[in-house]
């Protein structure tokens, strides 16, 4: 990896792409199927239903029907989740709790041993593979570990502090407690990640710099500090992203648990329960849905406009 | 990867495992007690999950969760493999995963291709789509997607559920649709640092665009679409959420989301449930194990850009 983007970085200019013009039609129809079929899946399955939550969110439907019964009520929709709508206010909460974990638990603990096995010892390997196997699991599956560790009676937590028989804690049906066991088990995946994109930056720093500076009488803190950490920040920035976005995403453990209820209500169940489920309320589903996109685009535009900022002098 | 030029060697010589420094004797022992107790605590659960899922349910109840002692045996996996018909499962997501994996790998390096080798007024345009559009939380398209699914009607022989919700076909474009995005972002990003000399002199020789994608790019790109195969494989296959908003039947989702359908109705002990759970992980792990570093290089591909 280091290889590549070392050499990515310095290579040869990069290739010189050719004008449209020196190209036959039949070669520009080729290349337009090449990039059209694509982009149209794209757009109409991903783009065209983001753009309709937006949309959808100023109506009410059933979803039965067809288009003309359609209703639009303007803001209603986003006056009624703002007010009488009750799991709103608990799944923003717990949303944000899931940001701040996952960026105070598993980002600096994950840079730390990121750190550690950078350095040169033996066994490295296998304490990296160790602390990332959770990451190859499926968070239904992280779920399904969730409940036989913390399940009162029966699972390990209980069971190891004697409290499975008397003074019950109930670590799952507790709704003020329910959601620290689940960012335990969350954390202990997202963990894994981080540490192993922070080692991917670490890596990629030029360790001349290191020495640079260890030969200027820099400590390690001081090295890392001002030397590593500057130099790791597009990794530092995708790991900002991924952790916004991972705790926007998050669903899979909780819908395993108790179908994101009590405790456990996150904004993505909330869209969710809005379309499967009894009624389904497209337009108000639409409207938390819009709350969600608007709230990871805070962060995916600046993220993406740095990204391609330098494409565009390109 | 073939692209590596001056730099390489360079490091290589100045440090050859990991470009750190190497610590003092003592804070060396220090630094391995702290490792090895991590590790010890984060592998537990797993081997709770499988210390669990080799004991009877008779044997817990009598001597307790965490208790030494009574039978061993892998009953519970057996039994989780017929009475949750895993099988039937299994080969639910093997219909979904592979093809979608293959489509989106495709795809991706055909758009990664146009947008990486040609000048195009919307190269950008077309990169920041793609890149975005997997960036967004599933849940917040989900609404009009379902309403779109239902529909769209489809033939029964595409479809046995007469329309795209409720159906393989739909899975698999939603996957498609989804992971094009990180993975034409990575393939485009390792094109470029192909030589643009390569695909002229085929030019010259009169070789079509076609050409020139399948028979000079896409063998120069294996290793990337082999380190971006092993991540999409797990990440399909993991999915959860498609499958059980877009999947209502439930004998018909992948493996993943039918476990969530089945506790409650089949298991009735933890011990099956934690062997059924270790079965569902077993191709991710085997995969993890097998192509690790494929698997990391695929992460680590996508989060930087050079």
């Amino acid at each position: 990896m280091t290889a590549m983007e070392g050499a990515a970085r310095s290579a040869p200019p990069v290739a010189k792409r050719r004008k449209l013009r020196q190209l036959s039609i039949r070669d520009r129809v080729v290349l337009s199927l090449m990039a059209g079929i694509p982009t149209l899946l794209t757009v109409g399955l991903v783009w065209v239903p983001a753009l309709a939550s937006v949309v959808l969110s100023f109506s009410t439907w059933t979803g039965f029907g067809d288009f003309s019964t359609i209703q639009w009520v303007g803001t209603e929709n986003y006056k009624n989740i703002f007010t009488i709508y009750p799991p709103f206010q608990p799944a923003i909460e717990h949303n944000l709790i899931w940001l701040a974990v996952f960026f105070c638990v598993p980002g600096p603990f994950g840079l730390f041993l990121a750190v550690q096995l950078d350095k040169q010892i033996r066994f490295s390997r296998i304490y990296q593979s160790v602390l990332f196997l959770p990451v190859v699991l499926s968070l239904a599956l992280v779920g399904f570990m969730t409940e036989l560790i913390f399940s009162p009676t029966q699972g390990l937590i209980n069971n190891l502090t004697g409290h499975a028989e008397h003074n019950v804690i109930d670590w799952l049906g507790n709704p003020s407690l329910n959601i620290w066991a689940v960012m335990v088990m969350a954390c202990w995946r997202q963990a894994g990640y981080v540490m192993i994109l922070f080692l991917a930056g670490l890596k990629s720093v030029d360790p001349s710099q290191k020495e640079a500076a260890a030969l200027d009488g820099a400590g390690g803190w001081q090295t890392f500090r001002h030397v590593v950490w500057p130099a790791m920040r597009p990794i530092n920035i995708v790991v900002l992203v991924i952790t916004v976005i991972e705790s926007l995403r998050a669903f899979d453990i909780v819908y395993v648990i108790n179908k994101g209820t009590n405790g456990l209500e996150l904004l993505s169940v909330l869209v969710t329960d809005n379309i499967i489920g009894a009624g389904s309320r497209i337009g108000f589903g639409s409207a938390l849905a819009t709350i969600l996109l608007v709230i990871s685009m805070i962060f995916i535009v600046p993220y993406l406009i740095s990204m391609f900022r330098k494409d565009e002098r390109a | 990867m073939t692209a590596t030029t001056t730099e390489l060697p360079r490091r290589i010589a100045t440090s050859p495992v990991a470009g750190g420094v190497r610590p003092s004797q003592t804070r060396r022992v220090l630094l391995h007690t702290f490792l090895v107790i991590t590790c010890l605590i984060w592998i537990a659960p797993l081997i709770y999950a499988l210390y669990t899922a080799l004991r009877p349910y008779e044997d817990t109840q009598r001597l307790g969760y965490v208790s030494v002692g009574g039978h061993y045996n892998l009953h519970n996996f057996t039994a989780a493999w017929q009475q949750a018909e895993l099988p039937h499962y299994f080969w639910n997501s093997a219909l979904i995963t592979v093809p979608a994996l293959i489509i989106t790998l495709l795809l991706s390096s055909m758009v990664a291709f146009v947008v990486a080798r040609f000048r195009f007024r919307i190269n950008i345009a077309l990169l920041v789509l793609f890149t975005a559009g997997n960036l967004l939380p599933q849940q917040a398209l989900i609404t009009p997607l379902f309403k779109i699914y239902q529909l769209v009607e489809l033939p029964s022989w595409m479809a046995e559920s007469g329309k795209l919700n409720d159906s393989f076909l739909g899975i698999i474009l939603i996957h498609i649709a989804f992971q094009t995005g990180f993975c034409t972002f990575v393939l485009s990003n390792y094109m470029r640092t192909i030589p643009g000399e390569l695909g002229e002199a085929a030019l010259v020789d009169g070789a079509s665009a076609w050409r020139q994608y399948w028979q000079i790019v896409m063998p120069l790109c294996r290793p990337v679409l082999a380190a971006l195969a092993t991540l999409e494989f797990t990440w399909i296959y993991n999915d959860f959420f498609w499958a059980t908003v877009l999947m209502q039947t439930g004998s018909n989702r992948p493996i993943t989301a039918a476990l969530n359908n089945l506790t409650g109705q089949f298991f009735v002990n933890n011990n099956l449930i934690a062997a059924a759970a270790l079965i569902v992980a077993v191709p991710t792990l085997v995969v993890f194990f097998a192509l690790q570093k494929q698997f990391v290089s695929g992460l680590t591909l996508g989060s930087s850009k050079g």
